[in-house]
């Protein structure tokens, strides 16, 4: 079995956000750019598992971005997989990083597809499913485990209020969350390997971005808690009520 | 030329996000100059769909198949996109759910329509067509320009009112050539927790951190989010400690809610919580540690002991409610 894992560059949860350019662009000076953590800690660590098992044959990695995403995925390489792809172009189009990966992966002969459940940036979780309509494969979203035997996939995924449990033919694409693995340190020898890993540009297909976004803002700042002692709840309660307007 | 929104349906009646979508649906149908219809997939009384005209909805088209009772996504896929071709719609809106972030994008994928995953307000149209949403985990707003003539939007539960007004909605039936491959993906075992608002619904939430000590102090959250008709929620710590089930957890690698309430007991405030709370409309922050960050984001806060002041809180809470 082969499997493709979708790897985003994101920028670090703790970093200050701001925007350059009229506020149209994310400004990325001083930002550290991580691998998206459910690409990382569920879908890649998932994969390798499944390699280490003896389930899968391959892994590879691809990422939709420009050189400035190498380090990223060689970050990715250092946990683990064969090789790794990069797509030369970049867009905050959900359609169009699905259609990039649609295009690279349909001679790629993967049997299973795996994305994170969604990049911590833009918070679309839409690729997956993207990916999965334009190459006529099934999806299930929000996957807690993933099992394969044989060409039957075994995957839970989250429903409203619980879990269901699914069994679905490969090819499939999966997008992955909590659950599904734990997270890995890479070691030293990882690392190491990284470096000579294969790493192949690609150039991007004619697919075009349906949408992009022309301004960012910042919410308005907290005016500040106001505080009430643990004799005040009543007072806390009449805040809620006539101030707040939530009780 | 009409906008077509997904109404999801649970035992027999509309959810609130449904409810919701045709409230927007019907508000971006009539900055269009058109009309709001429903799509309604698997079994549900007619009296229900016709409802969905008090919240602007012209009409039901209703895949009635029932092998739609049970969550399929590429045959969910296929009714709406069936439905927005008759129609000829030019915007199809679905709840950001995993009902609908899973068939959304199939939607725009096919129909190569943009697409808006987790929009939180009306589309401007003044210039274009430009939906707001939230990125960096709610630390932003993003405005997505959408270029494609086809557009489709995942709406934020609990984000757009729902007023229920006059009107009732027209019923067609719509029929769907299904096949195999529709249906793939078996269904091999449902564990639901039924009867509970799902977390992302709640317009009111009670959340515990580590600051609660253990899982057997919970009673007094408990008491207080009975008190208010609340739901739980939890911090990671607490969910990987297993104190509460997976489910309750909110945060970055949890789940996002925007409740209109949001009040959270004993939790710190780490930034990958806040990722999952943000959004919420009001916040109090009961914690022992004066310096704890989620002071910081909070509009309402309480320094001291969770174990004393939240009995005192749900108190409060009684007796508001018993006098209003």
């Amino acid at each position: 079995m082969k499997i493709l894992v979708c790897i985003s560059p994101v920028p670090d949860t703790t970093t200050k956000i701001a925007f350059t350019d009229g506020d149209t662009k994310f400004n990325t000076a001083g930002v550290t750019m991580i691998i998206n953590p459910y690409d990382e800690w569920y879908a890649l660590v998932r994969a390798l598992e499944l390699k280490e098992a003896g389930t899968a044959a391959a892994v590879h990695l691809v990422t939709v971005g420009r050189a400035d995403a190498e380090p990223v995925i060689r970050k990715a390489l250092a946990l683990g997989g064969d090789e790794a792809f990069r797509i030369d172009t970049d867009s905050n189009d959900p359609y169009y990083i699905a259609a990039e990966i649609a295009h690279f992966a349909k001679d790629g002969g993967y049997d299973l597809i795996l994305t994170g459940k969604e990049s911590i940036d833009y918070n679309n979780g839409a690729v997956g499913a993207g990916i999965a309509e334009l190459m006529d494969a099934n999806y299930i979203g929000f996957a807690t485990k993933l099992d394969v035997a044989g060409t039957t996939a075994t995957v839970s995924r989250e429903i409203e209020g619980g879990e269901e449990v699914n069994s679905a033919e490969l090819p499939l694409v999966v997008s992955c969350q909590k659950g599904m693995s734990e997270a890995r340190i890479p070691n030293m020898r990882g690392i190491m390997a990284a470096r000579t890993k294969p790493l192949k540009v690609i150039a991007p297909s004619e697919a075009t971005p349906l949408t992009e976004i022309v301004h960012y803002e910042l919410p308005p700042a907290k005016t500040g808690v106001k505080m009430f002692t643990e004799e005040q709840m009543d007072d806390l309660v009449a805040a809620l009520h006539s101030e707040a307007k939530v009780i | 030329m009409s906008v077509i929104v997904l109404a999801e349906h649970s035992e027999g009646n509309f959810k609130k996000k449904a409810l919701e979508g045709a409230q927007y649906a019907a508000n971006v149908a009539k900055s269009l100059g058109t009309t709001a219809t429903a799509v309604v997939l698997g079994s549900i009384s007619d009296d229900q769909m016709s409802l969905l005209g008090q919240y602007g909805i012209t009409k039901v088209l209703h895949v009635e198949d029932s092998r739609l009772d049970q969550f399929s996504a590429r045959a969910d896929a296929k009714a709406i996109i069936l439905a927005a071709q008759q129609e000829s719609a030019k915007v199809i809106i679905c709840a950001h759910d995993v009902i609908g972030r899973m068939i959304a994008p199939r939607i725009a994928a096919r129909l190569k329509a943009g697409l808006v995953a987790g929009a939180i307000g009306l589309p401007d149209i003044s210039n274009g067509f430009v939906v707001r949403k939230n990125v960096f985990a709610g630390k932003a707003f993003a405005d997505v320009s959408v270029k494609s003539d086809i557009k489709v939007i995942t709406l934020m539960p609990n984000t757009f009112p729902v007023v229920a007004g006059e009107g009732s909605a027209t019923i067609e039936k719509l029929a769907v050539p299904f096949d195999d491959k529709d249906f793939s993906i078996k269904i091999v075992a449902t564990n639901k927790v039924t009867g509970t608002v799902p977390l992302s619904e709640a317009e009111l939430v009670v959340s515990g951190g580590r600051g609660m000590k253990g899982p057997e102090n919970w009673g007094v959250l408990e008491d207080l989010a009975g008190s208010l008709g609340a739901s739980l929620a939890c911090s990671r710590p607490v969910a990987d400690s297993h104190w509460r089930p997976h489910h309750e957890h909110v945060g970055q690698t949890g789940g996002t809610i925007r409740p209109n309430l949001y009040i959270a007991v004993g939790i710190s405030g780490a930034i990958q919580h806040l990722a999952g709370v943000n959004g919420s409309k009001t916040i109090v922050v009961i914690n022992k540690d004066p310096e704890a960050p989620f002071f910081k984001a909070a509009d309402y806060g309480v320094i001291g002991d969770a174990m004393t002041i939240v009995p005192k809180l749900t108190d409060a809470v009684k007796k508001f409610k018993a006098n209003n």
